[in-house]
Order: structure tokens, then sequence, then C-alpha cells
């Protein structure tokens, strides 16, 4: 195997990283107003803050999946990194104006005791994971889909190139994919109420993503040159979706989160086979696409950093799955201490 | 204004405003660190106190910090393509290592750090925050030798069939001459910026402390005035770590840029020996020629090259030869091989002003705060108040000045920085952009400063004999929830 070639599979592997991990944190991020509905205002309070402090030592790690994802496609592929990131303009601004107010709702909603503070946070939270989740599946289909680059590798269509109904089927499918996820991380995280409703909730969004799920797959296979490899990830993928959905059905939610997980990555995977060998095909030409070998960096580049990434992914795995067992008990609304906002000392 | 300006202003914007919270991320980690490691070590409960409290304006300076960071990794290949295809193989490889060896480490132990009180022992828990701040110290590391390539390019060569530059020795990138004075130089400055955010907060707390007349309050003047202390020994400390280092970072540049050098004190015409150092120059509108100066003979010569009779190149004689050595490169082709001199000439002097002055506030503070004296002249809030803020606006100057000074190139010598847009992205696009960072940063900025005065205000929380891991009930309340 080449270096562009195990290039390509690790940036498949860090976007996985992104969505399993990540995935979850939007999905209990959207899920605040429907599983953070209380019995009265205090209980929903408490709810939500039971589900925000399930992600709360974890979802900043969880977001430098899509930084180290970025910055590795910007060393590996510059060319897949400029022409991508300069296509998808106003989709990322949107992207990185949701990820910026999400990700201080997260830390400054409880900083302050004040209803409003913490009312308007709570909207930045579920806002800011709707969005990006939405997004990224309606960035990524329309890489599988191809996208009209011209002979200089440039993106030549606008803002409604991107709005076609496959991708944002693509978009509905992560979307639907993140909430059931995070559904099952609060059902496997949590105790008490919660954790009985958030499983009802995986349930019943996880029946209408896998249908979606399947049908986006089906499309993009049959349309986009699906081969034998993209045709097995998709069954596992729709297989493990269908048996995290049975798992929780019978109350194995350790069982439920990990078929979600690997349903999750096995779609990255489909959408990285029907890419692979382009990683942004044209639509104007095919001589035009950007393939692994015509959009990546000399080897030289590529062996430091295949050396610097096989030393310090497994120190990174090591200790990320560390704080994840730092922080493996489950929480429920007794856990949760009274609001406290610091009095100021004086003047 | 076309995309090419509208993409330059945004990457301005962005990244000072960037850099306003990432030495205070630096320099308040390793405080914070510090005084956690003396209460693990010495249990003086103060110790603890001065960590909590310094440790969540630290957070909150932190988020920021981490949300605006993303806006400036997509910033490249959003309104810099042509910049991304053309130094993609040498660029993104510290900005991907950045991220592996950095970001993991800062958010994950960052995590652990504020949720991890009664989690985990406690030697490990301040260890945490330790991880903190050398994930600080890498990111800088390699943001800074990213940086350090566009000032002085090596370890490359260009490749005309793939119409790039491309890396031929990630060694010498990261060893770059002007990278290892650059580094220390902006984590002294870091230092001095964390050091000034602990002295002025102390001296805030220990002027309102020395007022209270009941005595629990008065009991933490002691506390306070061991922070307000440290905080301005590291100050003083770092501003001359920041002073040295800046200094042979003069040198290197009058050497790999001396249009940055010229364009910083104004010298428009090339002096054989005893370069004067212009204390104040105004120069003709079209920055061709000097009208009045006020100068200091020879100095110049010997802060640029370490000898007073040491030969100092004017702009116009650089301009004159790099019109002819860059002309006929599309690449390097340029309407000017000026720089904005007025510009680089005042945050170059204002970057100094400021570095002094809180150095100066510090060694003021030291004195005031001798024995057991607490400075009582009300002045001294305003010193409080405004010492945090100077070094935070040097490193704001220097940091102008270093891109202003490069200009007209995004790499020095090697690609003019109007070829370096994105062709793809129009200029409405970048005006959207713009408008939606500049009014948001603005009313995160207002949020930001209304949080941390209050939590600044609030003071040390009083002391809390933390829980053991395993004294803890399973049913106990969380230590620490958001």
């Amino acid at each position: 195997m080449d270096f562009p070639t195990i290039w390509f599979i690790i940036i498949g592997v860090l976007w996985t990283g992104y969505f399993v991990l990540e995935g979850f944190d939007f999905g209990v991020g959207m899920l605040l107003p429907v599983l953070g509905r209380g019995t009265d205002a205090a209980d929903g309070e408490k709810r939500r803050r039971v589900l925000i402090n399930t992600i709360g030592p974890v979802w900043d790690g969880n977001e430098v999946w899509v930084l180290t994802a970025g910055g590795a496609t910007f060393a590996a592929f510059p060319h897949w990194y400029a022409t991508m990131f300069s296509a998808f303009y106003l989709p990322l601004l949107l992207i990185l104006v949701a990820l910026i107010v999400r990700n201080l709702g997260f830390d400054y909603r409880g900083k302050r005791d004040d209803d409003r503070w913490r009312a308007n946070w709570d909207k930045a939270i579920i806002v800011g994971s709707f969005v990006p989740a939405l997004l990224w599946g309606v960035a990524l289909t329309n890489l599988v889909r191809g996208l009209p680059i011209d002979a200089n590798k440039e993106f030549t269509g606008n803002l409604f190139t991107l709005l076609n109904p496959v991708s944002l089927l693509g978009g509905i499918v992560t979307l639907g994919l993140f909430l059931t996820h995070g559904a099952l991380f609060t059902a496997l995280k949590t105790s008490g109420q919660i954790r009985e409703d958030a499983r009802g909730v995986a349930t019943k969004v996880g029946v209408v993503t896998a249908v979606l799920a399947v049908a986006l797959l089906l499309v993009l296979g049959t349309q986009h040159g699906g081969n034998a490899w993209s045709w097995l990830t998709t069954v596992v993928a729709a297989g493990s979706l269908l048996a995290a959905l049975g798992a929780n059905l019978r109350g194995r939610e350790g069982w439920a989160f990990i078929g979600t997980f690997v349903t999750i990555a096995m779609a990255v995977a489909t959408y990285f086979l029907l890419l692979f060998p382009n990683v942004m095909p044209s639509t104007l030409n095919d001589a035009w696409s950007l393939t692994v070998d015509n959009a990546s960096s000399t080897t030289y580049t590529l062996k430091i950093m295949t050396v610097v990434a096989l030393v310090f992914t497994p120190l990174v795995l090591l200790y990320q799955s560390w704080t994840y067992w730092v922080f493996r008990k489950r929480i429920g609304t007794q856990h949760i201490p009274a609001a406290a906002e610091p009095v100021a000392a004086g003047r | 204004m076309d995309a090419l300006d509208l993409a330059r202003w945004q990457f301005a914007i962005t990244t000072v405003y960037h850099f306003l919270f990432v030495p205070i991320t630096i320099g308040l980690s390793a405080l914070v660190a510090v005084f956690h490691t003396a209460w693990v070590r010495k249990r003086n409960p103060e110790m603890l106190r001065l960590a909590k409290f310094y440790g969540k304006l630290f957070t909150i300076n932190f988020a920021l910090g981490l949300v605006t960071g993303i806006v400036q990794e997509f910033q490249f290949g959003m309104n810099w393509s042509d910049y991304s295809r053309f130094v993609g193989d040498i660029f993104g490889a510290p900005l991907a290592i950045e991220a592996l060896l950095a970001f993991f480490l800062e958010s994950t132990f960052l995590g652990l750090w504020i949720f991890g009180w009664g989690r985990i022992p406690e030697k490990l828990h301040a260890g945490c925050m330790w991880a903190v701040h050398i994930g600080t110290l890498l990111s800088a590391y390699f943001i800074l030798a990213a940086n350090s390539f566009m000032q002085n390019p090596v370890g490359y060569r260009y490749n005309p069939q793939s119409g790039r530059a491309e890396l031929t020795d990630f060694a010498a990138v990261l060893t770059n001459k002007v990278q290892l004075v650059t580094f220390p130089h902006v984590v002294f400055a870091a230092y001095m910026v964390g050091g000034a955010m602990v002295m002025g907060v102390g001296l805030w707390h220990m002027r309102r402390v020395n007022k209270a007349t009941e005595p629990a309050a008065r009991s933490d003047l002691g506390m306070y005035r061991k922070a307000t202390r440290l905080g301005a020994v590291v100050t003083l400390v770092a501003g001359l770590a920041v002073a040295v280092t800046g200094d042979l970072q003069g040198k290197i540049m009058t050497e790999v840029q001396p249009m940055k050098m010229a364009a910083a004190e104004a010298l428009y015409e090339s002096s054989d020996s005893n370069a004067p150092f212009s204390l104040f120059t105004v120069g003709s509108l079209d920055g061709s020629q000097e009208k009045f100066s006020v100068t200091v003979p020879g100095l110049l010569s010997f802060l640029a090259t370490g000898s007073f009779d040491g030969k100092v190149q004017g702009i116009n004689n650089l301009k004159a030869e790099y019109a002819q050595k860059y002309a006929d490169n599309p690449l390097t082709q340029s309407t000017t091989y000026v720089p904005n001199i007025p510009l680089s000439y005042w945050s170059f002097r204002l970057m100094m002003g400021v570095g002094f002055a809180a150095m100066a506030a510090a060694a003021a503070v030291l004195w005031a705060t001798r024995r057991d004296q607490v400075p009582t002249a009300r002045w001294w809030t305003w010193l409080a108040v405004a010492t945090p803020l100077l070094p935070v606006f040097g490193n704001s100057f220097g940091w102008i000045f270093t891109e202003i000074g490069r200009q007209p190139w995004i790499v020095f010598g090697l690609m003019a920085t109007h070829t370096g847009v994105s062709p793809s992205v129009s200029a409405g696009e970048v005006i959207t952009s713009m408008v939606v960072y500049t009014l948001l940063y603005g009313a995160l900025a207002v949020v930001e400063v209304k949080l941390f005065l209050h939590y600044m205000r609030a003071g040390a929380p009083p002391h809390e004999e933390p829980v053991t891991p395993s004294e803890k009930d399973e049913d106990a309340e969380l230590a620490f929830a958001y």
C-alpha cells in the first residue's frame, strides 16, 4: 500500500473517531428539550444538568478529532483541504458558529445562577448541536456525489449546488444517527426516569433513521460505484443499527451503544470506500477529479506524518479512554449539586 | 474592498482576537499548576483556594481561546486555498501534529482537571494541569514553527512541476533559527501575561481585604499577598527574558528580513555605520521619505547588529533591490515591496512600551507590598486593573508588527500575499463571514469580560477539605458539575 492510500485511510479513521465520539455529544445536546423536560421547572433544570454533565468532561476531547482530521487533510492532501474548505465556505461558517456557541454554552451555562442566562445557553447548545449534526452529513454526501470542479481543482458551483435532495437526505441521516447515538449514550450514563425516557427516544428515532440510512446508502451505492467492500460495510452498518435497537429494547444499553458506534463507523467506511481512489470527484470531467495521488503531499511529508501518527495516536487513545474510565459512573438527578454562583466579595 | 482585502482583514481580526486568549491560557495554566502542586506538597489550604480561584478564571478564558482557535484552523482552507495548496506539503504537518500532540492533551486533561475533584488521586489531579500546560507549550511550538516558515522559509525546495513548495528537511523547519528565538520570546511573553493577571487580581483583593474590618475577611490578606508577589516576580523575570529574546530576534530579523527592521525604524536610507534609533519619525504620505525625526545615534546599529558600527539597510535601497529580484515571477510579483511603515513603526514601539510598562508596574507592586505593607492610594486600583492588560496588548502589537512587517509576502520572498487567496470564494461570501465573526466575537467579548469580572470579584472560594475517591458515597453530589 502506498503512502497516499494509507493517509486516505487515516483520514477516514479520524472522521470515524469524530463522528462516533462527538456524534453522541451532538445527540445529547439536541435532546436537551426532549429528555430535559421534567415534571416541573426545577426538575427540568436538574435533568438538563444531568444530560450536560454526562458529556461535560469529554466533549472537548471529542471535538479535537475534527481538528485533527482537518489538520491531517491539510498536511496529507493539501489540494483536498484547499478545494473542500473553500467549496464548503458558507456551510463551514455555519458549523463554526454553531460549534462556538455550543461549546461556550457547556462552559458558561452554569456560571451564573439566572434562569434567562441558562435558557439562552440551552438554546445555543441545542441549535449548536443540531446545525453541525445536519451539515456534516450534507457536506460529506456532496463529496461522494461529486461537485463541479474545474481543471484548476477549483469548485465552480455555489451554495445551491450543495443543497440537493440526496445530500440533504445525507444530512438527515447523520442527524438521526447522532440523535439515536446520543439517546443511547444517555441511557448508558444516567439513572432514573431520564434513562427510561432516553431508551424510548432511541427506539423511535432509531427506527426512522434505519429506514432513511438504508435508503441513502442504497442510492449512493448504486449511483456512485458501490463495490463488494462498500456493500459489505453497508450491510454491517444496517445490521448493527438493527442490533442496537434490539439490544435497547432488551435493556442492554452497553451493547446498544456499541451497535450505533459500529453503525456510524461503517457508514463513514462506506463513504470512504465509495470515494476511493478519488477524494473529491468532479462532475464536470473525470480527469479533473481530485484523487489520492494528485491531491496528496510528497512521500517525504507523508512518511514523517505516518511516524508521528503511529507513535501518538495510541497514546491519545489511551488517555482518552482513561477519561471515559474515570467518569464511567452513571449520574442521576440526585448527584446534581445546587446551582451556585459565587457572591461578589466586594467592589 | 475586494475579496483579498476582506480576507486579510478577517485573518487579522480573528487572529488578534484569538491571541488575546492564547497567552492567558499558556501563562495562567502554569501558575494554576504551581498553586495546585504547592497545595499537594505543603497542604497549605490557601494554595488550594488560589488554584481553584485562578483555575476558574483560566477556564472562562480557555473556552474562548479554544472556540476561536477552531476558526483559525479552518480559515487557511476557506480563505487562503491557494496558499494552502502552495505550502500544504510543509505547513500542514506542524498543524496536524499540533492537533494530535497538543490539542488532545489540553482538552482531555482540562476536562479531567475541572471534573476530577474527588475522583482521581490528588497528585495525579495536579498533574492534569501540568499536562494542560505542556499541551499549550507544544501547541505554541508547532504553530510557531509553521509561522517561522512564513517569516524565513527553510527545509524546502520549489518544485516547478507541481508548482508548489515541498518539504525536504522537516528537522530544519522545526529548528528554523527564527523559530528557536521566537518560541521562547512568545512563551515568556505569555508568562508575563499570566504573571500580570495573577498579580493584578491579587493586588485588587489585597486592597479590598485590607479595607475590611471583620477579622475573617482580613485573614485572606496573606494569601492574596503571596499571589500578588508571585505574579509580580513572574512578570518581572519573564519580562527580562522577553527583552533578551526580543533583542536576539531583532538581530536575526535584520539578517533574514531586513525590510522588517527598516520598517520598524522608519529608516529610509541605508546607513553604513552608526545607524540612529528613532524615537519619533514622521514620513511623507507615500512612505518614501523621512520628513522629521528624533533619534539616538548608533543605537539602531547596536540593536540590529550588536555593534555601533553595524550597517543597517534602508527602506528605499531594499525596495529597489526587491523590485529587481522579484518582479519577474508571478508568485512574487507585487505592486509594492514595502510594508505599511506607520503601522510597523508604531506597533513595534507600542509592543516594547507596554511590555516595559508592565515590568515597571510589577516592580512598583513588589516595592509597595514589601514586608507587610499594603498599597492604599486609590490609583493602585487602576494599576491592578490595567497591569494584566498591558502584556496582553504587548502580545497583540508584537504579532501585528511581525505579520505586517512581513508584507507583501505571505511566505517571505517565496509567495506574495495576494497570490494566496481563495480564487473560488467571492467577496460576498467573505463579507458574510466577516460580519458574522465580528458581531459574534464582539458579543462574546462582552459576555466573557462580564463573567471574568464577576468571578474575579468573587475571590478565592472558601477552603473545603477534598474528598478522596475511596471515601466517596455512591449517591453523593458531584464535587463539580456544570
